[in-house]
């Protein structure tokens, strides 16, 4: 067979099915499972975030439209459809209607090389890392044009942010998605996966876990990151021309990044299907990697509601002076470090094939090596703390004194 | 020519690239314009994807794509009117020459190698894979000091570009 038969239907040929019938059944699943189960997911994910949100916030959320208000979220598209459509008069009319699809393609199409089980995947991209990476950034070029298009100033306002914002950390995200590509040697996000089988990554590198996770959160425009939105300075930012649907497909959007992210994670860092009995079903793996990717969303979620908006000056000098040359360091750390325990012969040399004994050896010392760095981090963070707890202390002082003096 | 699924992507994809860069010089949007570039730079990546060269196809769009929202955000907010633009560009005759030039060198400096005298050998017949071309550029034989020369000049530009935008008294 050539090169496009694989998983599923590599699979189907062993056990003596019909090649090309291999083939088809093995494209149809993809499809089905590409285009299905983000459109199918989204409908639930805008329930969860409105559910965990108003929990947190001590509310009860959606509750009156079926159990549990459930339908809330059909109701909810039944009014974004039968909303008015608007387009402004003096907004480009095509690039105004692209912006909104062009977003919510972006976002679909990084489930192209999601693997959902060893078997069932859209395609096993040699480039898979890189392709996500790749496919996210036309998200920011759908922003960019919803906010230039819809010709009000509000919205180019939030628009030129959000630029700055998500070329900002795309930095961090790349270079903490390395990691996981160096320790697997591949890009293929199958082989990530597989290269897990001894030890997850997440063991192995926490410090570009947390990197990715903290970038993965600005990329998505979540708080303390929503500077996109602002609901309270920019009066909801770049869509705040955008009515109906188009409206709802940029909210669909990103509900559906942030899900995408937490199943992207689970891929690169907690090791996707991998879990007791997964090999027995892929049933079992799937629900291994939904199990992991909703664990993540649901962090993510809570750290939403819980934390407030950073300025946009806070955001780049955080993410310029502390995220980039941390991101830098661990992966400079994490390269000699594994190179030099290759050579040593400690760390196995193929990951696809090394089981937990090998990679052990190799996890110890890669934990002790992040230990350090996050020690020595701490400290950094410390003694600036307390040089900016001291200076705005001195500042009060001559305040005060200052208030005093103009009283005598 | 046979009609398969190669050649019909390469159809599309030459309208992409030359109606993309049609778009861009015949445009008097400037907005409209990055978006044509942006369609063009597409097609050129659905090229290096029918060559087998998917990594070179992820990067053009990583990087140009992403680089034509800055270019956008630079347009907007260093042009008076995008959309309204009245000067008209005069220099046409200079601009002329020099891009028939251009177009007669990459005419034969790619015809000739197919076409011409040159052994057949010179044409690579191996397709590269993603590896290869790290290995390239790494080994001692291979490109390895022109890929540290690029990193020491990338980084002097951007070093040199923080020193010039930094405040005299910092």
């Amino acid at each position: 067979m050539d090169e496009l038969c694989t998983g599923l239907c590599k699979f189907m040929v062993e056990s003596g099915a019909d090649a090309g019938l291999a083939q088809f059944a093995s494209l149809l699943v993809g499809v089905l499972l590409v285009s299905g189960v983000p459109l199918l997911t989204v409908i639930i994910l805008i329930w969860v975030e409105r559910k965990v949100a108003a929990r947190i916030q001590d509310r009860i959320g959606p509750n009156r439209v079926g159990p549990l208000g459930l339908m809330q979220t059909f109701a909810d598209l039944l009014k974004l459809l039968g909303k008015e459509d608007i387009t402004p008069t003096s907004a480009d009319r095509v690039l105004y209607n692209a912006a909104p699809l062009v977003s919510f393609a972006s976002v679909v199409l990084i489930w192209v090389v999601v693997p959902f089980t060893p078997f069932h995947f859209g395609v096993d991209l040699e480039i898979g890392a890189l392709y996500f990476v790749a496919i996210a950034s036309l998200g920011t070029l759908a922003i960019m044009t919803a906010g230039w298009a819809s010709n009000n100033k509000y919205a180019l306002l939030g628009a030129f942010r959000v630029v700055a914002l998500l070329v900002s950390y795309e930095v961090p995200l790349v270079f903490a998605l390395l990691a996981p590509v160096m320790l697997a040697g591949s890009m293929s996000m199958l082989d990530i996966v597989n290269a897990q089988t001894g030890m997850w990554f997440v063991v192995l590198s926490p410090l570009a876990f947390v990197i990715f996770y903290i970038s993965s959160q600005a990329e998505t425009g979540r708080a303390p990151f929503d500077l996109i939105e602002a609901e309270s300075e920019l009066v909801a930012g770049f869509n705040i021309e955008y009515s109906g649907m188009k409206f709802g497909m940029f909210f669909a959007a990103e509900f559906l990044h942030v899900f995408t992210n937490g199943i992207l994670m689970a891929l690169l860092f907690f090791g996707g299907w991998m879990g007791p009995l997964y090999y027995e079903s892929p049933l079992i793996a799937f629900a291994w990697l939904g199990l992991k990717g909703t664990i993540i969303y649901l962090t993510t979620l809570w750290l939403r509601n819980t934390v407030p908006r950073l300025r946009i000056d806070q955001i780049m000098a955080f993410n310029w002076k502390f995220l980039v040359p941390l991101s830098i360091a661990n992966l400079i750390l994490l390269s000699a470090a594994l190179k030099i325990l290759q050579e040593l012969g400690i760390a196995p040399r193929d990951m696809l094939s090394a089981g937990f004994v090998d990679v052990l050896p190799t996890t110890i010392i890669m934990l002790l090596i992040n230990l350090v760095m996050v020690a020595y981090l701490l400290g950094i963070l410390r003694r600036h703390g307390q040089e900016f707890r001291r200076a705005s202390q001195a500042n009060q002082r001559t305040l005060a004194q200052a208030a005093s003096g103009a009283g005598d | 020519m046979e009609l398969n699924a190669v050649t019909i992507g390469f159809f599309v994809f030459t309208i992409l690239t030359l109606g993309g860069g049609l778009g861009v010089v015949t445009t008097r949007n400037l907005f409209q314009g990055t978006i044509w570039l942006m369609v063009s730079l597409f097609g050129v990546a659905g090229y290096f994807v029918l060559l087998s060269a998917p990594f070179l196809a992820a990067v053009q769009v990583l990087v140009y794509i992403g680089a034509i929202a800055i270019l956008i955000t630079f347009a907007v907010m260093l042009t008076r009117s995008v959309t309204r633009i009245n000067e008209r560009y005069i220099r046409t005759i200079p601009s002329f020459v020099a891009s028939l030039a251009l177009f007669l060198v990459l005419l034969f400096g790619i015809t000739v190698p197919i076409f011409g005298d040159y052994p057949s050998e010179m044409a690579p017949t191996v397709v590269m894979t993603t590896r290869d071309l790290g290995v390239a550029l790494v080994e001692g034989n291979g490109y390895v000091a022109p890929f540290l020369l690029a990193s020491v000049l990338l980084t002097a530009a951007m070093i040199g570009a923080i020193f010039i935008a930094r405040d005299e008294d910092s």
